[in-house]
């Protein structure tokens, strides 16, 4: 128990991106440019993430990161006069291909948001939602799905005897985890995650932590922090951005230990930002 | 380090506090005296007061019961002087029911003990000093004997059943009876019009069983009349003549000066009953109100039925699916004004576009043998319960709009976002997301538009309210719900009363009674409302909206 709430940083430590087999572009951000109506939010943006990864979008506020994670599972649609050049491809196929429905790419890139949003409606009915609007009805494939990703989000414990209650009467960080849970019901093949720990406590933000490195044997993850130790401690490869351009792209070894560009060095030294 | 500025301020603010304060309070008396004058008026009329003998400086003798008391019209404001009305009811001996008296000109009032009230079929009631009791078996009865107030009693309760008995025939299978020849008529028409020979005869067959079983029917019902007129009251009125009171024309009976505290609650509440589920008589002015308790419910749910499934989807449709720019600012500012307009247009609108146009269209499409072979009969084609609904609705159709996309721009964004972020359609996303977590707020739309529907009476004039329906709109003969039928409404009711009615004086009392009802049902109708709305509530209690 006193492991789990209190992650020892000796076990968490930065991997080298090379042990891990899978495509090394599996998402790949080509010349990637954004629009707010008149204001530009990105320029220039190219990255290669590899598959099942952890990857940190770090910068100073405003930067650009939420615009750029959300742009990968097309959330930005939302909002009205957006504009884009250049291109996004999951496993070589375009996610602005005509032929690709939003629906169905959504449903392969899961969204975790800064901002814990549970529905108003029964736990159960919260991580069993995705099932749901796939048009799943058979009982035992959602109960199931309902119990490995409250487990995978290490929830389960505490919900399992209420299943049935108000998602609503959980605590901020069970809410959090909760989220997760339901991102991760349908096996998405991406998890975005917008900064998913500012909102909590430094214990339930080790649960997450912990549960980040093992979701990492399952999906590709992006996560957007603003805590550099956070960036560290759970990700393979690090971007900074800096006013809507990206800076530098590494491993997080080398952002962190030998960045080669002096606004991040800067940036992670907390000499601005 | 509290600077003058804040200390000049806190006086100013408590200026405020109490100008605001008695805003509410101007508010709060206002609604306090409305509905203090109605139910002190509303509920007393159903109390019965001892009933003096009233002896008058110019030789009159009065018997009745108080009705109000003012100042005399055109008295000194300094140096009031005071009338009072009594009534006195027997209307047909004494021209009207009530009687305005000086005060000053009053010698003396007594309370004897044998003066007996009536509450008649026809011509309102009556207060007399009764002598015999003629029973329906041919015994008489002295008021001096120890058995006349239960031999009265019983000879009422039957001429109250030989009454419903009548009613029985006369109205149900009498009734029935000319539904079918009614339909046997048109059948004959259309067999005649057709030369279906055969058709023709069988209909004709019809006809005069159905004729046969009629005068049947009514001799029947002759015969149970005249056997009720043989009991009768008869008594003295105040200035002495003699009154015949036959019993079956006699609903209720009482000794307003006899009855102790709890015979006088067990009398009002009878009465109370008999206002609530009975039908009413003496063109509307006595009696009960069943029938208009009954029209408003239904017409006021089947309202509401019609307007939230409209509203909504059309607010949907503002709202998720309509590109937002000038043009759906001029819908939005149209629907907005919508509201604002007087009632009586969108009656007018009803007749002319409902009944005249849609109705009309109905029964040229449907009830065209109807129309043909009945004279013209309009079945659709006039005013009816399915148009005061629509046409209600039509008029709070703005008013759940405006809530429903409120409701809707409430939702917080990020549940949105989650919902089509795991992968929902957004049709998927307003069904399980948006349309829960917003009904609380769609119900206060429609609670404001059912009070607003069953208050309204002006357009319901034009398109189906009248003052007296012979049927329910909901009944046990097929299909139940006659969305057809004309019907009676307590909007309509007040009006009817406090403005129509032959007899003003006898109305006042039942106006304050209908209104009495009319708020308690629009408030009972809310509260089921709310009630259902706070249950919605509950279950997403913490969320933040
Ligand atoms: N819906 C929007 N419409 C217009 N401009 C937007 C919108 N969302 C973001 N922006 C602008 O785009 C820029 C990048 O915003 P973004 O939210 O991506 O920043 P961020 O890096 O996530 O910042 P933070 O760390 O504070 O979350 C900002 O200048 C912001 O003002
Ligand atoms: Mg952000």
């Amino acid at each position: 128990m006193t492991a789990t709430m209190n992650p020892n940083p000796s076990r968490i430590q930065v991997r080298p991106a090379t042990e891990r087999d899978g495509r090394r572009d599996y998402i790949s951000i080509r010349d990637y440019g954004f629009w707010y109506g008149q204001k530009q939010a990105l320029e220039g943006i190219s990255l290669d993430i590899p598959e099942r990864q952890v990857v940190a979008f770090i910068g100073p506020s405003g930067c650009g990161k939420s615009t750029l994670l959300r742009n990968l599972n097309r959330m930005n649609d939302l909002v009205d006069g957006i504009r884009h050049v250049g291109d996004i491809t999951i496993k070589g196929r375009s996610i602005y291909d005509p032929g690709l429905e939003v629906i169905s790419l959504r449903r392969r890139v899961g969204m975790v948001f800064q901002k814990s949003n549970p529905f108003p409606k029964s736990i159960y009915e919260n991580v069993v939602f995705a099932l749901r609007v796939m048009g799943v009805r058979d009982r035992s494939i959602l109960d199931e799905a309902c119990e490995t990703s409250l487990r995978k989000a290490a929830l389960w414990d505490e919900v399992k005897d209420r299943l049935q209650d108000s998602a609503l009467g959980l605590s901020g960080g069970q809410m959090q985890r909760l989220c997760i849970a339901r991102a991760i019901a349908n096996r998405p093949e991406i998890l975005l995650m917008d900064e998913p720990c500012s909102a909590l406590d430094p214990i339930a933000t080790g649960k997450i932590e912990e549960l980040i490195h093992e979701l990492k044997e399952q999906f590709t993850i992006v996560i957007v922090t603003h805590s550099m130790q956070q960036a560290a401690r759970v990700s393979d490869r690090t971007a900074f951005f800096y006013l809507g351009k990206q800076i530098e792209y590494d491993t997080t070894e080398k952002i962190f230990m030998n960045p080669s560009q002096a606004q991040t060095e800067a940036y992670i030294s907390g000499r601005f930002g | 380090m509290s600077s003058p500025s804040s200390d000049s301020s806190t006086p100013r603010g408590e200026a405020w506090v109490w100008f605001t304060g008695l805003g509410l309070i101007v508010g709060l008396g206002m609604v306090i005296g409305l509905l203090a004058l109605v139910v002190l008026n509303g509920i007393s009329v159903f109390w019965a007061p001892p009933v003096p003998v009233v002896q008058v400086d110019d030789g009159r003798t009065i018997i009745g019961q108080l009705a109000q008391r003012r100042i005399r019209p055109g008295s000194l404001a300094s140096d009031p002087r005071y009338e009072l009305q009594f009534q006195v009811g027997l209307r047909e001996l004494n021209g009207n029911s009530y009687l305005w008296v000086d005060e000053a000109k009053l010698k003396g009032e007594v309370f004897p003990a044998d003066i007996l009230g009536l509450e008649r079929v026809e011509n309102g009631p009556a207060f007399l000093r009764p002598l015999t009791l003629k029973r329906a078996d041919g015994q008489e009865v002295p008021v001096t004997s120890p058995a006349f107030s239960e031999s009265f009693q019983q000879e009422v309760a039957a001429a109250g059943a030989t009454r419903e008995k009548l009613v029985e025939l006369t109205r149900h299978r009498i009734g029935d009876v000319n539904s079918e020849m009614e339909a046997a008529r048109i059948a004959l028409r259309r067999a005649e019009d057709r030369g279906q020979a055969d058709e023709v005869a069988e209909q004709r067959k019809l006809i005069a069983t159905l004729e046969a079983r009629f005068a049947d029917l009514r001799t029947e019902a002759q015969g149970v009349a005249q056997r009720g007129e043989v009991a009768k009251l008869l008594g003295r009125d105040a200035a002495g003549r003699e009154v015949t009171v036959p019993l079956s024309q006699i609903v209720r009976g009482w000794f307003p000066n006899q009855l102790d505290t709890w015979g006088r609650v067990r009398l009002f509440f009878s009465r109370l009953h008999e206002f609530i589920f009975d039908e009413p008589r003496e063109a509307n002015t006595e009696g009960g109100l069943m029938p208009a308790i009954f029209g408003t419910l239904v017409m006021t749910v089947f309202m509401s039925l019609l307007v939230t499934p409209f509203g909504v989807i059309t607010a949907i449709y503002l709202r998720e699916y309509a590109q937002q720019g000038p043009i759906l600012r001029i819908v939005r500012i149209s629907v907005n004004n919508l509201a604002g307009v007087p009632s009586i247009v969108f009656g007018v609108f009803g007749l002319g576009f409902f009944v005249y146009v849609l109705g009309g269209s109905i029964d040229q499409l449907f009830f065209s043998d109807q129309l043909k072979y009945n004279n013209n009969t309009p079945v659709f084609g006039t005013g009816g319960l399915l148009w005061c609904s629509l046409t209600l609705a039509l008029m709070t159709l703005p008013v759940v709009i405006v809530a429903t996309e409120e409701a809707l721009a409430a939702v917080p964004r990020g549940m949105r976002e989650a919902s089509l972020a795991a992968g929902a359609s957004k049709w998927q996303t307003i069904r399980e997301i948006l349309l829960p977590a917003s009904a609380p707020g769609i119900l206060t739309g429609v609670i404001l538009a059912m009070a607003r529907g069953a208050g309204e009476v002006a357009p319901l004039m034009l398109v189906g309210v009248v003052k007296l329906a012979p049927t329910l709109p909901v009944d046990a003969v097929a299909p139940f719900l006659h969305l057809d039928r004309k019907f009676m409404h307590l909007g309509f009711h007040v009006y009817d009363l406090g403005f129509q009615s032959p007899d003003s004086d006898a109305a006042r009392p039942m106006v304050f009674a209908t209104t009495l009802l009319l708020i308690i049902l629009v408030v009972c109708l809310n509260l089921g409302a709310i009630w259902v709305r706070n249950r919605l509530r509950a279950r997403f209690k913490g969320a933040s909206f």
